[in-house]
């Protein structure tokens, strides 16, 4: 008789041959149950870890994003020419020391490039601004009619000062909100007073709208705006510029416009070609670039760090795993001994840990969202959570439940059933 | 040799290498094994039983010689084809139950059925629930492993055993952990077991359990030195019912002492 079944055997040992992956996944999740307190300890290091990946991203995306938004408020086409800082004699000078811009180089400009749509010559001064018995310190900024429209600013009341008044030099002015709040009382209507500032009296003939804080934490709505000829004529008492302020035709134009310009202030400034510029061009795109590569560069330092907290929590998954194995011997050899295959128990393992990781991945992406929304809403930070964010972090969690699971489910796999089981 | 013979053993032996030296655990063995047999495998400790029942159930292999298992040269087979045979054609039953902990009755039995793929869910729920039923155990299926008595978990391992049907229950000191009388209550349901067919080995020490089953082996240094049938074959069930009368006597004593 021996020998007769053999067929049999050999067809019943062909059938059983592939163990279905839906059971190996029913005995993973009864694993994970059975031993609630370690599979959330496990599942905490992923927690932890996705969640700050995400509120991380989402701090950094958001005040990148803000920053971008920010200087383009102050305008995309701006484009700005400042006096060269250069060193005379050895001794480096200031910005506010070269004396080099002049109201004619603006007209130069305004004659000859055709890609600038504005131009306005740009004088500031700080000083003292009294209402009845109200003071405020503040800042005076000053251009001709279009400056308001190349620094993005909108007249909230009133009106912009007109050319006649430019001509003349005239003492009116425009107040930013800030100013208002701290020098009339509630219901004041500032159209029509006179403000002193420095003690020039100034007719205030417009509001301004407010624009918040720029990119450097700057109140923007802190200032007078006066007409460029009266700041010249009866505050900095200078013929020269601050800046020269225009706006291109259009973004794309930026860099034709700046190399029209440049070659219109050499002209202007009478240079040798041996001369080097005595002026700087600078494009609110390249100050968009820097802000955003530095912003950047955050961002990667903090997912980086947020990264680094992956990896360790995918260390914490192996850890456990690794010690439940060697806890768990018995049982692998008890699966192997009524049948189990060294690949189930591998996939038994492996299951588990993947789940971790994924059910971790997706409460920590829960808890993420919930973090960086409270970050907003007590700190007011800028918060931004991209679908990237969670996509990224996820992935790499489940990559990670994969790669730190292997090993110990390796080992458990490769077990002597008969050691297995006589293991205490 | 015998038509319905299941087990045969020729020439067994299994040597263990052991630093530079070589521990024959098994030397020329020859045994058959019938369907329907009820074996007590006996001897001192370290003599060999549990050497040659680890070779019987598939989980290790032979140093030397032949191992047919219904029908089939166990002796070619690869890891993976063992694990098939131990699963089903196998049952085993431990000293110490291994239960998985904090799991049903129920799910436990059903563990086995679960590694294999042709047993469809609703097959393999009322397999574990007929095993259960077998061994007395209707009315625990949902009872968690570790809030049950040594004894029903051990009938809970039993009922583990016998959910695939298998060829043969090897049973290593299954009694090993059990007082007297739960022991007893084990061997009787082995007897009826054994009664409604099922092929069953088992290791023990005890002479005095070796004498519930039909037939005893004995090993001594690795070889099988005696093999005797069982003349006069107690019934565990009387020596249970005995037990509990003298349980019973001796606590009317005590009460008669304390009056
Ligand atoms: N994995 C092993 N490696 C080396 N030697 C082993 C191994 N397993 C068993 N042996 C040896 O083989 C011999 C038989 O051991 P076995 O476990 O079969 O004895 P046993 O009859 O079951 O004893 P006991 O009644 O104490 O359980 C012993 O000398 C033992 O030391
Ligand atoms: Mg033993």
């Amino acid at each position: 008789m021996v020998g007769r079944h053999s067929q049999i055997s050999k067809l019943l040992i062909n059938q059983v041959d592939k163990m279905n992956t839906l059971n190996l996944i029913k005995v993973a999740i009864s694993a994970i149950k059975r031993n609630k307190t370690r599979s959330f300890l496990t599942m905490l290091g992923i927690i932890i870890g996705v969640a700050s990946v995400i509120s991380m991203l989402a701090i950094g995306e958001g005040s990148n994003a803000s920053i971008k938004e920010q200087i383009s408020t102050m305008g995309t086409n701006l484009i700005h020419i400042q006096p060269a800082s250069r060193s005379r004699g050895g001794v480096q000078q200031g910005r506010e020391m070269s004396q080099t811009l002049e109201v004619q180089d603006a007209d130069f400009i305004r004659e000859n490039c055709d890609k600038i749509k504005a131009v306005s010559p740009e004088v500031d001064g700080s000083g003292q601004v009294i209402f009845g018995s109200n003071n405020w310190p503040t800042q005076i900024i000053s251009g001709n009619e279009e400056y308001t429209y190349i620094k993005k600013y909108d007249v909230a009341s009133g009106r912009i000062y007109n050319s006649q008044e430019i001509k003349s030099a005239a003492k009116v002015c425009l107040l930013g909100q800030t100013v208002v709040d701290n020098l009339f009382e509630d219901g004041v209507n500032p159209i029509g007073q006179t403000v002193r500032f420095n003690k020039i009296p100034f007719k205030v003939i417009g509001v301004l709208a407010e624009k918040g804080d720029n990119t450097f934490g700057q109140d923007q709505d802190d200032i007078i705006l006066a007409p460029y000829t009266t700041v010249m004529k009866r505050i900095t008492r200078q013929t020269y510029l601050r800046a020269i302020v225009m706006s291109a035709v259009s973004e794309d134009e930026i860099d034709t416009a700046s190399a029209q310009i440049e070659g219109a202030m050499r002209i202007s400034h009478k240079l040798k070609d041996t001369d080097e510029n005595d002026f700087e061009i600078r494009t609110q795109q390249e100050l968009m670039s820097t802000f955003g590569s530095i912003s950047e560069m955050m961002l990667v330092l903090l997912g980086s760090i947020s990264a680094i907290s992956l990896i360790v929590g995918g260390i914490g998954i192996m850890n456990i795993m690794y010690v439940s194995v060697t806890e768990r011997t018995r049982e692998i050899g008890l699966r192997l001994a009524i049948g189990g295959k060294g690949n189930d128990i591998l996939m038994q393992f492996l299951i588990e840990a993947i789940l971790l990781s994924v059910i971790g991945g997706i409460i920590g992406v829960g808890l993420g969202i919930f973090a960086s929304n409270t970050v907003e809403n007590i700190m007011g930070w800028p918060i931004l959570i991209t679908s990237d964010a969670i996509l990224l972090s996820f992935l790499f969690c489940s990559f990670i439940g994969v790669f730190f699971g292997w090993y110990p489910a390796k080992k458990a796999s490769a077990l002597d059933p008969i050691e297995a089981l006589r293991h205490e | 040799m015998k038509s319905n013979s299941i087990i045969e053993l020729k020439s067994l032996s299994k040597n263990y290498a052991v630093g530079t030296e070589t521990v024959k655990a098994l030397r020329d063995v020859n045994l058959i094994i019938e369907a329907g047999e009820f074996i007590a495998i006996m001897g001192a400790s370290g003599s060999g039983k549990s050497t040659l029942l680890n070779i019987l159930g598939c989980l290790d292999k032979p140093t030397g010689g032949e191992y047919w298992l219904d029908g089939t040269n166990v002796n070619s087979l690869k890891r993976n084809q063992l694990a098939n045979i131990r699963n089903t054609k196998i049952g085993f039953v431990f000293q110490s139950y291994n239960l998985l902990p904090r799991t049903t009755a129920l799910e436990n039995v059903e563990l086995p059925l679960l590694y294999n793929s042709g047993v469809s869910n609703k097959l393999r729920r009322e397999k574990a629930e007929n095993a259960l039923e077998a061994v007395g155990l209707a009315d625990r299926m949902k009872h968690l492993s570790n809030q049950m008595s040594g004894g029903q978990q051990q009938r809970v391992a039993i009922a583990r055993s016998l959910v695939n049907d298998p060829v043969i229950i090897l049973a290593d000191e299954a009694t090993g952990n059990l007082d007297t009388k739960t022991s007893f209550e084990i061997m009787s349901l082995f007897q009826e077991l054994n009664q409604n067919g099922i092929t069953i080995g088992f290791v023990t020490h005890e002479p005095d359990i070796a004498a519930f089953t039909k037939r005893n082996i004995v090993f001594r240094d690795g070889r099988l030195i005696k093999d005797n049938g069982v003349k006069n074959i107690s019934s565990a069930q009387i020596a249970l019912e005995q037990l509990k009368e003298e349980e019973n006597l001796q606590e009317k004593l005590e009460l008669a002492y304390a009056g």
